[in-house]
């Protein structure tokens, strides 16, 4: 198989991996816990080396995609694997804010980020980049299937082998979108949890780059890039409050991290951001240990729509609790009826159609601030991390129905008519 | 009661090099104890100072998480596997 050659850069950012507990130092190797305490390991960097590369002017002339950040990343190939992940849109928000009755309200678009059409991309493309670099040549993941379609979509594009592991009872939309790159799909009998556990028993043993178990201090760094492209589309500046789904609680953590280094390496000013974290009443593990004020996480069984957040047992978990904590934030869950009504109140208000994961994120955003945790005036950016054609069969039965009707004049007056007293009858029922 | 033990890579040192192991124990403090008879210093490696098993271990009794069951108070029989996997994994 040829590949493309690895050219290297000099002056790599990156120094080792770090235990997050009691920082014992490790090689950059394909390795995701410390030996001594099983703690996960995390990338290490030299920030003054990273000064010294980048400012807002390097950074706006390169890439539209998350390379313009490679400094902040863990690859060192002059040619890393871009497919155009990342730069998404962060759009203002009139129209839902109106209806939350919030004034500054943004939404971080990764429904459309590429070329899955959802966050996993942006941690797919620098785990897959660093495979390479590592000397993989087939790749693998446990997902609730929107990192299969990334890494299945990304290892094709990189002429990997690719050999991806789902519970078996997923949407159709995210099965499909996996088998069309033609990767091994292995669909495990058993919920998220189980997929994950049978990962790290076969772990080591095949020579495989997992981007989510021996990758996973490489693969988690990509999801800072939704903190440095908030950051610089707010014109290099940190928001008040953020809102993201929380499942093994990864992305949450990797935000915060992503704000503190641009801070400290001086692009950005310092500022306290308040991070909320979401999640589904059918799989709220994290949700439940801030409400109950535990320092640690008890599993749980998922039983929720929002498949794609469904952890019972997340990794990052008690890092999650303590970031939502320390910065003055909330966790909250919401029922599935809500998390379906989420969904359906970002498409009518802003014309973003997300899966069930954004519907959960934004029936959080609507309960705190009923709540009162959220200041009207605050700069809230909201993630949206995936697309809701992945996930059709949650509103199904749910939205209206096409009006069926002859190819003729009157047939349309007459539709329209009857639309149009439905629609009346509905805006009488309305609670205002 | 005879038991398979699915060792974690990190662990392999104290089994010399071996992915399972054969090991008795009526419960799952028992099977440490047991473990640590076969493999000195294995347990220091699965529990922390309490004698618990560390926070970022999971172990399972065939696939099920044992903080569904009865902790390490539960029950092993003849021919049960057991798993011991770091949690730092998937999301």
């Amino acid at each position: 198989m040829t590949q493309t050659p690895i050219k290297t850069t000099k002056g790599s950012t990156f120094t080792n991996l770090v235990s997050k507990e009691g920082g014992v130092k490790y090689p950059l190797e394909a390795l995701n816990v410390c030996e001594e305490t099983f703690s996960p390991l995390e990338v290490a960097y030299d920030y003054d080396e990273i000064r010294r590369q980048v400012s807002r002017e390097s950074i706006a002339a390169g890439p539209n995609s998350i390379w313009r950040y490679k400094a902040f990343l863990p690859v060192e190939s002059e040619n890393p694997i871009d497919v155009g992940t990342g730069m998404t849109p962060l759009v203002k928000s009139n129209r839902l804010a109106r209806r939350l009755g919030l004034k500054n309200l943004y939404i971080k678009n990764d429904a459309v980020n590429m070329p899955t059409l959802s966050f996993k991309d942006r941690v797919v493309s620098v785990a897959l980049t660093r495979a390479r670099e590592l000397g993989f040549s087939t790749v693998s993941c446990a997902s609730t299937g929107n990192l299969a379609n990334s890494t299945a979509a990304i290892a094709a594009h990189a002429g990997m082998d690719c050999c991806v592991f789902i519970p078996a009872d997923l949407e159709a939309g995210k099965v499909m979108g996996t088998l069309i790159y033609n990767p091994t799909v292995m669909a495990v009998k058993g919920n998220y949890d189980q997929v994950n556990r049978l990962c790290s028993e076969v772990g080591n043993s095949y020579g495989w780059g997992f981007v989510n178990i021996n990758l996973r201090p490489y693969y988690s760094e990509g999801s800072k890039t939704l903190g440095f492209e908030v950051a610089e589309q707010l014109g290099w500046e940190l928001p008040d409050h953020i809102v993201a789904p929380l499942a093994s609680g990864s992305l949450f953590t990797k935000i915060y991290k992503g704000f503190n280094e641009f801070v400290k390496v001086g692009l950005v000013e310092e500022k306290a951001v308040r991070f909320s974290g979401a999640q589904a009443e059918g799989c709220s593990p994290i949700a439940q240990a801030f409400k109950e004020g535990r320092d640690f996480v008890s599993p749980v069984k998922p039983n929720t729509i929002a498949k794609s957040i469904a952890i019972g047992n997340p990794a990052d978990g008690m890092y999650a609790l303590d970031i939502a904590r320390k910065t003055n934030g909330n966790i909250e869950s919401v029922t599935d009826a809500e998390i379906i009504e989420g969904m359906k109140l970002l498409a009518e208000t802003e014309g973003i159609f997300t899966e069930t994961a954004g519907g959960t994120t934004i029936a959080v955003l609507k309960k705190l601030v009923e709540a009162g945790k959220i200041n009207p005036d605050e700069k809230t950016v909201v993630y949206i991390t995936g697309n809701g054609l992945k996930t059709q069969e949650a509103v199904q039965g749910y939205i209206g129905e096409p009006l069926t009707i002859e190819p003729k004049l009157d047939s349309f007056e007459r539709a329209l008519e009857r639309s149009r007293t439905l629609e009346r009858l509905e805006w009488q029922q309305a609670s205002i | 009661m005879s038991v398979k033990v699915l060792i974690p890579t990190p662990l392999q040192k104290f089994t010399n090099n071996q992915a399972t192991i054969e090991c008795d124990g009526s419960n799952i403090d028992q099977l440490i104890e047991a473990l640590e008879n076969n493999c000195p210093g294995i347990k220091a490696r699965i529990c922390d100072e309490t004698g618990k098993p560390r926070r970022f271990l999971n172990l399972y009794v065939n696939s099920e998480d044992i903080r569904f069951l009865e902790g390490t108070d539960t029950t092993l029989n003849d021919g049960d596997e057991v798993s011991i996997v770091p949690a730092v994994a998937g999301g």
